[in-house]
């Protein structure tokens, strides 16, 4: 959970940021999967497990400045590599290496919709892991970024869907991080405000950062991003240009 | 490339693995780093929880006077005995507050993981914060209790004394008492989702043999003196007699008491603590 120790040589750009080496993550559910003519003992151990072989061996570097894509269909281990990556789910084998922790961008889970935007503005600062006094003074960024003002001491419960977002992704973005993982949050508000949110994750990235991307959408993929990895299956099905890789998979379908 | 390409490359540059359980004392203090955001998830859940109904924070003093007013009419008017001490309603008032204390830690402990998996899943933290910030909460909503319970007691007409502020340490000891608890049980709950099915029946048996709502010694008087030292090595039931002993009259201070509770403290919190870090990189694999 600590602070990585950042080594003594200057970083610099294409210098390895995360390394993923051969990692296999499962999911076991107990619930499920079980036949109506199992007639298996009620304490059995095995009754009803499934396991879920989400990752089947990934293995990538990625440097610093890159800014990688993530596609694939629906359940091919996109979300969960970015879990993995970020260390919140363990692999069942394997290992990812990075230079300091990665973090997933998001708050939504800290967050109560019954309290007011204020409240949950201090929450999610919190929760991202800065001090309080941090989190008061980077109150009046996050406020003005996601545009609520005149709404911030109303319970979030009443924000439009488009409100809501916003303030999360202001939110989650209060903290500088050296690697980013955002899982489809460009997709949120107006045109407006997702070329903001576009321009702030190309600032990070620029500040010698590393920025991982799941999106199903490839106007934003292309837009953000100069490698992509195409994960099918839970392994890896392509690796590179994002106009290469985006082009086969779209032949794919 | 092979895996140990990786490895080398990884060492090479001075990278380390992501979501590796780190030593205990690291643990701790980044979860000491962290504490604010304990206590605002405790403080928050508090205000989210009550936002809704009309009478809002009061409920957190009313429900307890009504289970208060519950218990004392069954067992004090509608089923009257000779195990029950005079001065029956504070006697049970303190003893109804302060189980709820333990009661509380031990359900809210086992859902602190299994409960909050979005929060496991999407951020990283010391995942001991999430089982003490219940803890944290039920301390918090303690405080308004225990000053109802005292203006009960002092209404019943209990003498106001110095001896009310030792309520402070007894109830401090018992916080430790029920982290540890509430870290064991969460720990247990991901590995065994059954472990919640069990915990009421815990907390029924806990209710009975704490001696809320009639006296132990009084009970147990015509048996043999082991089984009311049996009954006394139940540390709830030595936090409730030693509030007790503070804040309602006719009751004498046993030292063993106090040594249980002081000791079933320590070693609860430190077990729990271990126990719970030892399994760090499991959550969150659900």
């Amino acid at each position: 959970m600590s602070e990585l120790p950042m080594e003594a040589p200057a970083p610099r750009v294409g210098d390895p940021t995360v390394i993923v080496d051969s990692l296999h993550v499962e999911y076991r559910s107990f619930a499920g999967g079980k036949r109506a003519d199992n007639k298996s003992s009620l304490l059995k151990r095995s009754r009803g497990t499934r396991v879920v072989h989400a990752l089947k061996g990934v293995s990538f570097v990625a440097h610093r400045g890159e800014s990688i894509g993530v596609i694939g269909h629906n359940g091919s281990g996109k979300s969960t590599l970015m879990r993995s990556i970020a260390g919140l789910t363990p692999a069942a084998s394997g290992a990812v290496y990075a230079q300091s922790r990665p973090a997933l961008l998001g708050v939504n889970a800290a967050l109560m919709p019954a309290l007011t935007g204020e409240k949950n503005v201090i929450l999610g600062a919190l929760a991202l892991g800065l001090t309080p006094k941090e989190a008061a003074e980077k109150y009046q960024d996050i406020v003005d970024f996601s545009e609520i003002e005149e709404f911030i001491d109303l319970p979030m419960k009443t924000y439009s869907s488009g409100m809501g977002a916003r303030l999360r992704f202001a939110i989650a973005m209060a903290r500088e991080q050296q690697i980013l993982l955002i899982d489809e949050a460009l997709a949120v508000g107006d045109k407006g405000f997702r070329e903001r949110s576009e321009e702030r994750i190309r600032a990070m990235r620029d500040r010698a950062g590393t920025v991982f991307l799941v999106s199903h959408s490839m106007g934003s993929i292309r837009d953000t991003c100069n490698r992509v990895i195409w994960i099918d299956h839970g392994t890896i099905r392509m690796d590179g240009d994002p106009k290469e890789v985006i082009q086969a998979y779209r032949a794919s379908k | 490339m092979n895996t140990t390409d990786y490895e080398a490359l990884a060492r090479e540059h001075g990278l380390e693995r992501v979501g590796a359980r780190p030593p205990l004392g690291e643990y701790l203090m980044e979860a000491w780093r962290r504490r604010n955001f304990a206590i605002a998830l405790a403080k928050y859940r508090i205000q989210a929880s009550l936002h809704d109904s009309r009478l809002g924070m009061s409920w957190i003093v009313l429900f307890p006077i009504l289970q208060a007013a519950l218990y004392g009419t069954i067992f004090g008017v509608i089923m009257p005995s000779d195990t029950r001490p005079d001065n029956f309603v504070p006697f049970l008032v303190v003893g109804v507050f302060t189980f709820g204390f333990f009661s509380s830690s031990l359900s809210g402990g086992a859902k602190a993981v299994t409960g909050n998996v979005g929060l496991v899943r999407s951020l990283s933290f010391p995942r001991i914060l999430l089982p003490l910030a219940q803890v944290i909460q039920f301390a918090m909503e303690l405080v308004p209790m225990v000053i109802v319970m005292a203006i009960i007691v002092a209404a019943f007409g209990e003498p106001i004394s110095w001896k009310w502020l030792l309520v402070v340490p007894i109830y401090a000891l018992m916080a430790l008492f029920n982290a540890g608890i509430a870290l064991v049980v969460a720990r247990l709950t991901v590995h065994l989702k059954d472990v919640t099915q069990i915990l009421p029946l815990v907390t029924r048996l806990f209710f009975y043999v704490s001696g809320i709502f009639y006296s132990l010694e009084l009970v147990l008087a015509d048996n043999p003196p082991w089984m009311l030292t049996l009954a006394q090595l139940n540390p709830v039931h030595d936090y409730i007699a030693l509030v007790r002993y503070c804040l309602v009259g006719g009751t004498e201070l046993q030292t063993l008491a106090w040594v249980v509770a002081v000791a079933s403290a320590i070693v609860t919190a430190a077990f729990g603590i271990v126990f719970f870090w030892k399994a760090e990189e499991r959550y969150g694999s659900e």
